[in-house]
């Protein structure tokens, strides 16, 4: 009997301990709950320098501490762990002055000595940091100055376009941690990770924000990234409640979410991506004379451009999800975005007809033909599996096929359709997309300067072959090259006005930003610019039961 | 009693087979419009009067694109079948009748082949040829090539059989009265590998209209707007439930139709073969 009693007050007092470690978890805790959502790839890095793939920029964005930040919402830079900033009129120099009081994840106090550390990593040639590749813009040494232990100027070799803007993808590492790059300055840091499986991310303690109400950021208490590369799945998922958000979203699982719960699936309007069309203009490239100059005709290339129906591809491909893109920037992009050009090229088949016609092109029997007899018949290349492009090259198929154009739609597996646009050259015309990840147009120099490999129409040009092509690299130099950022705008405007009057790529749409966020989530406000539903992940909350969607 | 059931399970499988082909091919006059028309103000629509099952996601006529997408893959299959078993006749019969280094050499070759992963050969053959073909040539060549490459299974079986009646007592009185060996080969030896041959051409038909519809999925083979099953089959993806959008799975019901009408007329063949 005595014996019952003691293990009962036993089990009494374990049940009691048990409660108060339960009621000092919570205490610890916030309360902000726990975020879900799937990374689509293994993370392949921690460290931020050496980021390069999508799932290690998220996590990036979610631990690093930046001295600048984009503001997705606003696209303005703001001020994060540099309280103010100044750049030189050359371009070539930043100085920061830097908040004080601020300690890394571990407790290591952060100070300019950090800064510096982390400029000459990111510059350090033997690291080859993606990160740092795009200050990159002459030979010589970046000198890094402590002025005092809150200021700090950095001084580039040449001129850097952009250079504030680029600080956003800079996370600061720490000079004396014992933890490397462990040791954040970002709202989370690594707690545990499963390859394979889970990233798990906890709070920073020793974050620095703090809300309105003086309540210290961030909100959650963890975040977990569940590794998952199916698309069909992560959407199974969220409908089971086992994820809470979605970044990118197909049009089509849109629509079918908005069905059954409209509340949690956005769309925030053109995003930064386009789909485009571009006619093959190497003129080493093994295709027929005849077809080399009509693509190489700005008319022949302004006529297809007319005669694609770019509203009927947004409405029926993208079930609405996109709008008729208007040229190289898309208007999301708020400051780049020139609005002179604000519409898309109208769809007129007979506007288009007529245009060939001028051009010496005659419709006989239903056929289009050339001054020469040709017949006109292209081919449009696509990767295989992406049913859009499919759709798309489908629809212009007919779309052409009403002024007597026949087009071949050919999908081809991503390697063979690379290796046909890089280094055969033996196709006519391809359908792709381009995904902007920046707004600044110093991101986009690769595609835009004749000498480069990814001036797609015309790859690796020795000089440029097209007076317009000539101006466009005279331009894209002058605006890469000054700070004034009102100079730059009209260098990059006058190079979207040659894109669109000479039609290299031919737009076709830009897609929308489509999310989608569970109603548990509080705080989220989805934007376009990436990441699009967690950009700021440090005031969301996620709070009330988890529910399935039926 | 068993076997008038068997019979009249394969008197339906046959009847199932003839109707398909015929309505298939009246697809000009039951569906006039053609399966290349695009609806565009009546994208993905439910079945109505006009389109009896209703349209796909860029507004054509689905029961159109059904009926051309049978009729491509009910005549190219058998084609590519009657092409795979010639020859494998041809090489895997002639090996196994001329017997030992024809034998060992014509058994490596096929083994080559057979080790070869099919999928990607296909994929680096599409990938390799010319762009500018029209949708009805690249429906050919993705027959052609799969009959060229599907001969290797039945040529195993071939070989074995031709080789078991090199050594018969018909064979060798012949051979002993002087008959030429092709034209043993020819009178004697390839009538008695006929209902081999029957069974492995009607084994081929399934097989190459599942493997069109798998690069069908995989967005290769048969090129646009041109039907096919396999294109086809591609509107489930996505699709969660039965009871979503029933009449996109017609295809799929068809397919599973027709390849088990198949397997039917197959066992007949088989029982004949053994």
């Amino acid at each position: 009997m005595v014996t019952k009693s003691r293990n009962a007050i036993l089990v009494s007092a374990l049940r009691v301990s048990a409660l108060c470690i339960v009621l000092a978890g919570f205490a610890l805790a916030q309360g902000g709950g726990e975020l879900r959502f799937c990374l689509h790839s293994e993370p392949k890095t921690f460290d931020p320098l050496k980021v390069e793939d999508d799932a290690s920029v998220s996590i990036r964005y979610l631990t690093g501490g930046v001295l600048l930040r984009i503001n997705r919402q606003t696209q303005a830079l703001e001020p994060e762990l540099a309280q103010s900033w100044k750049v030189s009129k050359d371009a070539k120099q930043i100085t920061f002055k830097l908040r004080s009081g601020i300690s890394f994840s571990d407790g290591t106090p952060f100070s300019a000595e950090d800064v510096v550390y982390t400029v000459r990593q990111l510059m350090d040639p033997a690291l080859h940091s993606p990160t740092g590749d795009s200050f990159r813009s002459g030979p010589g040494i970046v000198e890094t100055r402590i002025i005092s232990p809150t200021d700090i100027s950095i001084t580039f070799p040449a001129p850097v376009a952009g250079l504030d803007r680029q600080f956003d993808q800079v996370a600061i590492l720490s000079a004396h941690s014992p933890k490397k790059e462990m040791a954040v300055l970002g709202p989370f840091m690594v707690a545990d990770y499963k390859p394979g499986a889970t990233v798990l991310l906890v709070r920073n303690p020793n974050y620095w924000k703090t809300d309105a109400q003086g309540k210290k950021l961030p909100y959650l208490d963890s975040i977990r990234l569940d590794i998952q590369p199916n698309r069909d799945v992560e959407m199974l998922r969220f409908k089971r409640g086992e994820v809470d958000l979605i970044n990118s979203l197909d049009s089509e699982y849109f629509d079918k979410l908005w069905q059954i719960a409209p509340q949690v699936v956005h769309d925030a309007g053109p995003s930064l991506d386009s789909e485009q069309m571009w006619f093959n203009q190497v003129e080493k490239s093994p295709l027929p004379a005849y077809k080399k100059t009509w693509f190489r005709s700005a008319s022949f290339r302004r006529a297809i451009s007319e005669a694609i129906n770019r509203d009927d591809l947004s409405r029926v491909v993208f079930r609405g999800h996109a709008q008729p893109a208007v040229g190289p920037i898309s208007p999301a992009n708020k400051f780049w975005f020139n609005a002179k050009l604000s519409a898309a090229a109208a769809y007129s088949r007979d506007a288009a007809l007529k245009a060939l016609q001028g051009e010496g092109f005659q419709l006989q029997n239903g056929t289009l033909k050339d001054k020469d007899g040709n017949e006109v018949v292209f081919s449009i290349i696509t990767n295989s599996g992406n049913k859009y492009r499919e759709r798309m090259a489908t629809m212009i198929q007919e779309d052409l096929g009403k002024i007597g154009i026949k087009v071949n739609v050919v999908t081809l597996d991503f390697p063979s359709l690379i290796e046909r646009m890089t280094q055969t050259f033996e196709y006519e015309a391809v359908l792709l997309g381009l995904t902007n990840t920046g707004l600044d147009p110093n991101e986009q120099m690769n595609v835009w300067l004749s000498s480069s490999e990814n001036h797609q129409w015309n790859p690796s040009e020795k000089t440029p072959e097209t007076a317009w092509e000539a101006e466009i690299d005279k331009l894209m130099r002058e605006q890469a090259s000054s700070a004034d950022a009102r100079a730059r705008k009209k260098a990059f405007d006058r190079v979207q006005e040659i894109v669109v009057d000479e039609v290299p790529f031919i737009y076709l749409v830009n897609r929308n930003a489509l999310s989608a966020v569970a109603a548990d989530v509080q705080g989220a406000s989805p934007v376009i610019l990436s990441p699009q539903t967690f950009w700021n992940a440090d005031r969301l909350e996620v709070k009330g039961e988890r529910l399935a969607l039926k | 009693m068993r076997l008038f059931r068997n019979n009249a399970w394969r008197t339906l499988a046959c009847a199932v087979l003839l109707v398909v082909v015929v309505v298939s091919l009246a697809a000009n006059w039951l569906a006039p419009a053609g399966y290349a028309k695009q609806y565009r103000e009546a994208t993905d629509a439910a079945p109505s009067g006009q389109h009896w099952l209703g349209t796909d996601e860029i507004g054509r006529d689905r029961f159109a694109r059904v009926l051309y997408g049978t009729r491509i893959s009910l005549l190219l299959a058998p084609a590519a079948a009657l092409l795979s078993t010639l020859m494998a006749a041809l090489i895997g019969g002639l090996a196994g009748y001329l017997g030992g280094t024809w034998t060992r050499a014509a058994m490596a070759v096929t083994d080559l082949f057979l080790s070869l992963p099919w999928l990607f050969l296909l994929i680096t053959v599409r990938a390799v040829m010319p762009l500018n073909v029209t949708p009805l040539a690249s429906v050919v060549v993705t027959f052609l090539l799969l009959g060229l490459l599907g001969w290797t299974s039945a040529a195993r079986v071939l070989c074995a059989t031709a080789g078991s009646l090199r050594d018969s007592d018909f064979v060798r009185q012949a051979r002993a009265l002087g008959v030429r060996p092709l034209r043993l080969f020819w009178l004697h030896v390839l009538p008695n590998l006929k209902p081999v041959l029957y069974a492995q051409f009607w084994i081929s038909i399934p097989v190459f209209i599942l493997t069109e519809a798998n690069l069908g999925i995989l967005g290769l083979g048969v090129a646009e707007p041109m039907p096919s099953w396999g294109s086809l089959l591609r509107e489930l993806e996505g699709l969660v439930s039965l009871g979503e959008e029933p009449w996109k799975f017609v295809p799929l019901v068809l397919l599973a139709v027709v390849v088990t009408s198949f397997q039917f007329v197959l066992s007949e063949q088989q029982e004949a073969a053994a």
